[in-house]
């Protein structure tokens, strides 16, 4: 066997050896643990990514009302920012109210959202305690839950909205434009 | 949060804020003088034959005065506006206009903008992409890196799925600008995304990808797997320039042909799942609520929607005779096929000229001739995609999506043409 032939030998075997999609740049490092930590902030509706913590209504409305209420009003009605409470049985109406109680499908996302971009001033500043606190706050005030309600990782993915089946897919083309060039109407 | 940022875009040469004063006052000087002597010739002189203009008599501006390059002084009205209904200073948006824009492509600085907390300052050197969750490496991108990756460009349309929203219960919009400005045509340059996703190893249960941006709102959209890996790009630039900051720099996503929130600007995560992440964003807002009180969920392809922008509202036309009636199309299906142009409410149609290049997924201007007779018309476009699909009126999608809808409203607009000549925004 020439050396050629065993070089090239040789590099089939590493071809073979690596694994299907193997890298191809090689640019970028691996992110770390660590570094992955502190920026995994999402949280789905099956509960993943909630953090260790807990809270409660009473707890809540004194988060609500030192952090929340100058922009969504004394008990969630709005104004200037979205309204938060109220609205149910409005969505077939003309003119739909559209809230956490009324539209949100998932409790998880009030802790998603509060946490990542609220309060609007100083987001991702509010204790993993202080955000469970403010959603049991505000899942109380759309009735949702009692004012003994505590949130926490293990109850607030247990917590059915009321809106939770009132999403559908899209179903565009919805229209068929007929595109006629004379006596059209 | 309020940090000015245009003071860090003064120049200053780093020699003291004595110095610094000086060249303010000299680059006002300069430009005084130049608006001075224009505004002198328009009002004062008369700088038409047979006078020689004022301006060919004296030397012009140094080359030096505005290293990168800005608009005529005369053009300052050409300008992004808002609707003036935005609670918060950084959480609205910016309508571009579209009556003063020619041909496909938006310049840089007329782009329409929509953020939710404000414009982040980001530096390049310390912005990180982050890529993980069910990937078999983790990975780490700097912007270095990822503008080492094989690189694309493309001419695509954005729109903000919003544009239009106003316009459904009653003609809102007084100007084309403010009616429909939330679209924008550039060319974008990037990495594509499933380039990077393949370097990470995508698990097989990986059907979504969590878009996340580096602002104040946390931006976070799901985008299914299939999109990502189609044609979905990681942009660092736009026409030929970085991107602007109002615009994601230093990176965004970009997925041709849908609206354009999911299209999320300052990316720093990309987080792949099983199953969609139901962020507020896909959930509360930019889902459409339909009569029977459901709503459509991931409605994220922009159906096909053309506008006239001349003569449009807030025009006023002054004679009689020959006035070119021009607009813009585009479809999140491909390419735009036909537009046709009515001038009596939809009545009789004819078919417009359309000005190559007609790209895929991207603005096509089209125009049409026509001879004003000094009496009342109502103007209205309707485009036609290759996919066939028509441009709906606002009747037919109300009778499908009822009232409550405000997102994807892509209704055939009417510019109603008075007998004075004025245009008004009208519903035919």
């Amino acid at each position: 066997m020439s050396m050629l032939e065993l070089r090239t030998g040789v590099a089939l075997v590493l071809l073979l050896a690596l694994p299907a999609a193997a890298q191809t740049y090689g640019f970028g490092r691996p992110a770390t643990e660590r570094e992955i930590a502190g920026w995994n902030i999402d949280v789905s509706p099956d509960g993943a990514g909630l953090p260790n913590g807990s809270g409660n209504v009473a707890q809540g409305k004194q988060v609500y009302d030192k952090s929340c209420a100058t922009c969504h009003g004394a008990k969630g009605e709005g104004k200037p920012a979205d309204r938060l409470v109220g609205g149910q049985g409005t969505l077939k109406s003309d003119r739909a109210v559209r809230t956490i109680g009324s539209y949100w499908p998932f409790a998880t996302t009030i802790y998603d959202y509060v946490y990542r971009a609220m309060p609007y001033n100083a987001p991702q500043t509010l204790t993993p305690d202080e955000v469970y606190a403010v959603t049991a706050y505000l899942l109380h005030l759309n009735g949702i839950v009692g004012a003994d309600a505590v949130m926490n990782a293990q109850t607030l993915p247990k917590i059915r909205m009321p809106n939770r089946d009132g999403f559908v897919p899209d179903a565009r083309p919805d229209t068929a434009n007929v595109p006629c060039r004379v006596d059209c109407r | 949060m309020s940090k000015d940022i245009r003071e860090a875009d003064v120049p200053d040469a780093g020699v003291g804020a004595g110095s610094r004063r000086r060249f303010l006052a000299r680059g006002a000087a300069l430009a005084g003088g130049a608006i001075g002597a224009g505004a002198a010739g328009a009002q004062t002189a008369d700088n038409t034959p047979p006078n020689v203009p004022a301006w060919m008599k004296q030397e012009g501006q140094p080359l030096s005065k505005d290293p990168y390059g800005l608009p005529s002084p005369f053009e300052k009205h050409v300008i992004r506006q808002g609707r003036g209904d935005q609670v918060m200073p950084g959480a609205g948006s910016l309508q571009s206009p579209l009556q003063h824009l020619r041909g496909m492509i938006t310049p840089n600085g007329l782009v329409f903008e929509r953020s939710h907390a404000g414009v982040p300052d980001i530096d390049p050197a310390q912005h990180r992409l982050m890529v993980h969750g069910l990937v078999k490496r983790p990975m780490i991108y700097t912007m270095d890196d990822l503008v080492r990756f094989p690189s694309v460009s493309r001419i695509h349309f954005l729109e903000c799925s919003g544009n239009g929203s106003r316009e459904l219960r009653s003609p809102f919009g007084k100007s084309v600008q403010i009616s429909h400005g939330l679209v924008s045509c550039c060319e974008w340059t990037g990495v594509l995304l499933s380039t990077v996703l393949e370097e990470a190893g995508v698990d097989p249960r990986g059907k979504w990808v969590l878009a996340e941006g580096a602002d104040a709102a946390g931006m976070s959209r799901s985008v299914p797997m299939e999109k990502c890996l189609e044609d979905a790009m990681l942009v660092y630039a736009q026409n030929g320039e970085r991107l602007r900051p109002q615009q994601g720099y230093p990176l965004r996503l970009f997925l041709p042909g849908w609206e354009g929130n999911i299209s999320v600007k300052w990316l720093r995560r990309l987080k792949v799942a099983a199953e969609p992440f139901m962020t507020r964003e896909e959930t509360s807002k930019y889902t459409d609520p339909m009569p029977d009180g459901t709503a459509r969920q991931f409605t994220l392809l922009m159906d096909a929607k053309s506008v006239i922008t001349y003569p449009a509202a807030d025009h006023r036309l002054r004679q009689k005779g020959f006035h070119e009636i021009s607009g813009i199309a585009w479809s999140g299906r491909g390419r735009i096929k036909r537009v046709d142009v009515s001038v009596d409410a939809g009545r009789t149609w004819r078919q417009a000229a359309l000005q190559e290049p007609v790209l895929d997924r991207a603005v096509v201007r089209f125009r049409l001739p026509w001879q004003w007779d000094g009496g009342e018309a109502v103007l209205q476009s309707r485009a036609m995609d290759e996919s066939g699909y028509v441009q709906p009126t606002r009747a037919q999608l109300i009778a499908e999506r009822g009232m409550n809808f405000g997102y994807h409203n892509n209704m055939i607009q009417s510019w109603k043409v008075g007998s004075g000549g004025e245009v008004t925004n009208v519903h035919a």
